[in-house]
Parts: C-alpha cells; sequence; structure tokens
C-alpha cells in the first residue's frame, strides 16, 4: 500500500544561516489493511514523516511510493500539485491536534463538505455527517455553530469525526487524542477498530501506543530506525 | 496521469515593463534594482509569470506592496496591456489562440462572458453615484442581456446572496459602508455567473468582522457556484483560509508555488520564510 524508501528531510532556515536534518534515511512499509505505529521521542521526526507522507514537506532524498485506487502506484515526491490534492481528497487524511478552521462554517457543514469533497451526494453527505457528529458526541446543539466556539475536546473530537468520515484508504494520524480524556479516547479507539476492520490503512503516532494494543499491526522506532512486527 | 486536467486559464511568461527596457534587463537573468532596471530605470512589475487555474480551483497570490500582484490581475482582465508572454483559456473558443493577442471586441466579450473582477477599491469596479441595481443590470446589458424583469431577478439575487437589503436596492454605493460596497462589487461581478472570479485585495482595509463576512461569502460562492477564482492578498491568514495553491511573488517574479500547506509549513525561499515566520 505504501512504501517509505530512504527518505531524508533536512530544513533551511535562510535567516539564521542554518539547516537542520529532521529525518535521514528512513525505510518504513504498510500493507493494505493494516496499522503502523511511529514511535520515538519528542523531536525524533515522527510527525515529519507523517508530512511527507500526506506531501507537506517535501524530502531531498528518497522516495514515498503510495498505491493509489484510481492510478496505481505513484512517488508522492514526484506527482503534480492537482494530483495530490486529489488524493488527499479522496484517498490519503490527515489527522492532527490542530483543527484546520474555515471562516464561518458550522461543523456539520465541515464535516459534510469533507463527504462532498469525495463526490458523495448531497442527502446521503448529510446523513453520514450526523452519524459521525452522533458518535463523537458532538451535542446535536453544536450543529449549526461555529467550531470556534467549542471546547478543545469538542474540537479534537469533530476533528476526527470530518477526517475518519470519509474512511479513507490511507489514514494519517499524528497524536490526535493527545489531549482527550479516557472516554473520547476510547471513541477513537472504537472508531480506528472500525476503520480497519473496513480496510482501512493506518499509520499512527500515538504518545501511548499500548492504548492501541490489539490494533497496531507493526511498530516503527525512530531509535533504530526499525521496524517490527508485534504478534 | 489519465486524469484529464481540466485548465481554465493558462499564463505563460507573461511580462509587464513600464518602460522601453534596454539590453541589460532584457537578459532573463539581468539583476535588478528591486524590480527596476539599474541602466535604464525601466519598471519591470511583472516577470515570467507562468502558472495554470484548473476548474473549481482557487489559486492564492501572494506578496509585498509592489511586488506587482496587481499590474499582473490587470493583465488578466485586459485593463493592462501585457508586454510579452501568451494568456490561454480554455473556456474561451476551442482554438489555442493567446487571448492577449485578440480585438479588443473579442477581449470585451471575454471579460463580459467569462472573467468578474473585484477590485481593492471599489470605485474601480462600480459606477458609485448609480443605484446598485444599475450596476448590475449595466454588466448584464454588457453580457447582452434584454429582459428587464430578468435582469432585476438577476440583481436581486445577488443582491441578496451579498447581503444588501433589497429596499437599499436602488441606493447608489457612494452611500454605503466600505464593506458594503465591496459585497456590491462582488454581486455585480457575480452577476453574469463568470466561470472565474479575479479578486485583488478585496478585504483589505475593511474592519475585521467585516473582512470575515466578505471571506465567508467568498467561500461560499465557491462552495455553491464552483468558481475557480485567483485571490490577491498580502495577508497570509486569508491565503490559508481560502486557497488551494499558492504563488509568492517579490519583484515581479514568482518565487514560489505549490500547495499552500506546503508554502506555509515547508517554505524554501528565504522571503517566503520571513512572511511566514512573522505570523506565526
Ligand atoms: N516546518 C519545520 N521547519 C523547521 N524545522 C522543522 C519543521 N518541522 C520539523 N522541524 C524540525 O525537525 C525535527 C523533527 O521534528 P518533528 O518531526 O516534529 O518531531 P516529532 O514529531 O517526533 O516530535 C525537530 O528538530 C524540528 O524542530
Ligand atoms: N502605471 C505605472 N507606471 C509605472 N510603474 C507602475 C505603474 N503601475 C504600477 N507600477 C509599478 O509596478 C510595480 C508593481 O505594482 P503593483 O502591481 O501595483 O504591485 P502590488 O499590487 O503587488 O502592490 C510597482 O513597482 C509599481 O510602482
Ligand atoms: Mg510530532
Ligand atoms: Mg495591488
Ligand atoms: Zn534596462
Amino acid at each position: 500500500m505504501l512504501s517509505v524508501e530512504n527518505i531524508t528531510k533536512s530544513f533551511t532556515i535562510h535567516h539564521l544561516d542554518q539547516t537542520r536534518k529532521a529525518i535521514g534515511e528512513i525505510n518504513l512499509h504498510v500493507n493494505k489493511g493494516e496499522f503502523l505505529g511511529i514511535v520515538g521521542r519528542s523531536g525524533s521526526g515522527k510527525s515529519t514523516i507523517l508530512k511527507s507522507i500526506y506531501g507537506t514537506y517535501m524530502p531531498e532524498e528518497g522516495a514515498i511510493m503510495y498505491h493509489s485506487k484510481e492510478n496505481g502506484p505513484v512517488n508522492i515526491l514526484e506527482i503534480n500539485d492537482y494530483e495530490l490534492i486529489r488524493l488527499r481528497k479522496t484517498e490519503i487524511g490527515y489527522v492532527s491536534q490542530f483543527l484546520k478552521v474555515m471562516p464561518r462554517t458550522t461543523s456539520l457543514e465541515l464535516v459534510t463538505e469533507s463527504l462532498l469533497e469525495m463526490g458523495e451526494s448531497k442527502e446521503h453527505a448529510l446523513e453520514k455527517a450526523k452519524d459521525a457528529l452522533r458518535h463523537y458526541d458532538i451535542p446535536e446543539s453544536l450543529w449549526d455553530n461555529y467550531p470556534n466556539t467549542f471546547s478543545g475536546g469538542e474540537k479534537l473530537r469533530l476533528n476526527i469525526a470530518r477526517a475518519t468520515v470519509k474512511a479513507p484508504r490511507l489514514l494519517l494520524l499524528d497524536e490526535p487524542t493527545a489531549s482527550l480524556d479516557n472516554d473520547s479516547k476510547l471513541k477513537v479507539r472504537e472508531a480506528i477498530a472500525r476503520l480497519k476492520a473496513d480496510g482501512t490503512t493506518l499509520i499512527g503516532i500515538f504518545h501511548d501506543l499500548e492504548f492501541m494494543d490489539g490494533l497496531c499491526d507493526s511498530v516503527f522506532d525512530m531509535s533504530d530506525k526499525a521496524l517490527r512486527y508485534v504478534q | 496521469m489519465k486524469q484529464k486536467e481540466n485548465i481554465t486559464l493558462s499564463v505563460k511568461n507573461v511580462s509587464k515593463l513600464y518602460g522601453d527596457g534596454c539590453a541589460y534587463c532584457a537578459e532573463t537573468d539581468a539583476v535588478l534594482d528591486k524590480n527596476v532596471c539599474p541602466e535604464c530605470r525601466t519598471v519591470h512589475a511583472c516577470r515570467d509569470v507562468s502558472f495554470d487555474l484548473h476548474s473549481g480551483e482557487i489559486l492564492g497570490i501572494v506578496g509585498e506592496s509592489g511586488s506587482g500582484k496587481s499590474t499582473l490581475m490587470k493583465m488578466l482582465y485586459f485593463d493592462q496591456e501585457a508586454s510579452r508572454g501568451s494568456y490561454h483559456i480554455s473556456d474561451y473558443d476551442t482554438s489555442q489562440s493567446n487571448v492577449f493577442g485578440l480585438s479588443s471586441q473579442a477581449k470585451r466579450q471575454i471579460r463580459n462572458e467569462i472573467l468578474g473582477m473585484v477590485y481593492q477599491n471599489p470605485v474601480y469596479g462600480l459606477e458609485m453615484d448609480f443605484s446598485s441595481m444599475s450596476n448590475i443590470a449595466e454588466k448584464l446589458i454588457a453580457a447582452g442581456s434584454r429582459n428587464v424583469g430578468e435582469m432585476t431577478g438577476t440583481g436581486d439575487h445577488f443582491l441578496d446572496k451579498v447581503n444588501i437589503p433589497l429596499n437599499r436596492k436602488f441606493d447608489p454605493p457612494i452611500n454605503f459602508s466600505g464593506g458594503m460596497q465591496q459585497r456590491v462589487q462582488i454581486a455585480k461581478a457575480l452577476s453574469n455567473y463568470p466561470p472565474v472570479l479575479l479578486l485583488d485585495e478585496v478585504t483589505t482595509g475593511l474592519d475585521l468582522s467585516v473582512q470575515a463576512d466578505v471571506l465567508e461569502l467568498i467561500k461560499e460562492i465557491q462552495r455553491e457556484m464552483g468558481i475557480s477564482m485567483v485571490v490577491v492578498s498580502h495577508d497570509l491568514a486569508i491565503i490559508r483560509m481560502l486557497c488551494d495553491r499558492t504563488m509568492v511573488m517579490l519583484n515581479g517574479e514568482v518565487i514560489e508555488a505549490g500547495i499552500t500547506d506546503q508554502i506555509l509549513e515547508d517554505p524554501q525561499h528565504a522571503y517566503t520564510q520571513q512572511l511566514v515566520y512573522s505570523i506565526l
């Protein structure tokens, strides 16, 4: 499904006349329908790997081969902007702790729009969006409100609802549960289990990966750059 | 790639010179004093600008004052003549003609049928002492409309869409606040359902809450009407909210272009880094 081949990413900060290497020679892969966890200390480059897969960062070396449903194998580092935008709308999702806000878009519109982007019909999208909001305990009274008025936990759950509702083929999770309470975390675990059962491939960074015990198929450890299968 | 790319606008190697140029600045890699030729003092307002705008997308153009953003928009709308380069519009004809070379009549037709323009200063887009309704009617007449009932219907529809109270539709924009004037200008630009809308710093100078109204309106229009847009702004927060892809201009040149989160999170050029870090 996805293989990261020997990628290296450095950041050059011009005004400091400084170049830092965030990750070097990373190799990993994940098979269709599996869940790969990435572990490592803070600053070790976990997010850099996910953002490179999503195409936000452009590693200067290596390749990221993704098996696209529409076009077969593509190198994320070489496809054009439009192809990447299309993949993000229809196949690859990304969730972090931060909610991307849109001006004056209600929570229901936000989740619905993410389905419309995939070409779902309006009625169908609306129904699915409502189901997702219910699953994540976003009270109906908030559906027509703007997310910038939500509590931190509500924002996060909305963020996860928006990314998971489209059941992307590949979902990248960058510590989405970092500041959630236990009940909310269980909700997220449940949603991940459901996505996995439906065949979604997942790559996740979790502070407390043991929370994903039983779901995680393999773990990539930043400290020795080794990929291990878990039993 | 299998997917057929549905290009709406395609701009290639477009330049705009104020002045005659000289042998020195005719070289593509000539070093200028910002955008001015040190030899002949010609202003190179745009230098070798190329980009595509696909159907339904919002392209952002960001850059400091004087970087050539408005000049580029004016060339796209035929307010200014390009010194060099080509401009293709796939909705226009099926031919591959460079529309810069067309007759002024053909250009007028493109302005009336394909492009909408919203200027930073409403004075350029509106007749300030005609009523808002007549401003829209004027645009519709230019686009070939002759049916008065249809025109007032369209006027009502778009004034309502931009939240101008219909009991004020016969007021001239000169009596309106800046935010309302900008909304009338947007209604006028939309009234002939152009597939491409050009927006030049349309929220600059407005109060923050009015800015939010105008931004939401733009987002809604794009969502509902599927119009492609070029959004010019010096404000990265606006670019972040609205744009799928972004180009960064400096001294008339495009120094960096890409998907908006690439530009914002992994800026390559020193100038883009300075812009991005200043808002973090
Ligand atoms: N956009 C960026 N610009 C500059 N440096 C960055 C950027 N993103 C990450 N880095 C640097 O790369 C290193 C790895 O960061 P990151 O991937 O966020 O680590 P982790 O997610 O494991 O905490 C850090 O030193 C960080 O400062
Ligand atoms: N009519 C003109 N004559 C000479 N120079 C001009 C004229 N119009 C614009 N310029 C110059 O062209 C450059 C680009 O201007 P402009 O496109 O308005 O930039 P921006 O919109 O990015 O602020 C500036 O240096 C400006 O002074
Ligand atoms: Mg991180
Ligand atoms: Mg300008
Ligand atoms: Zn010169």
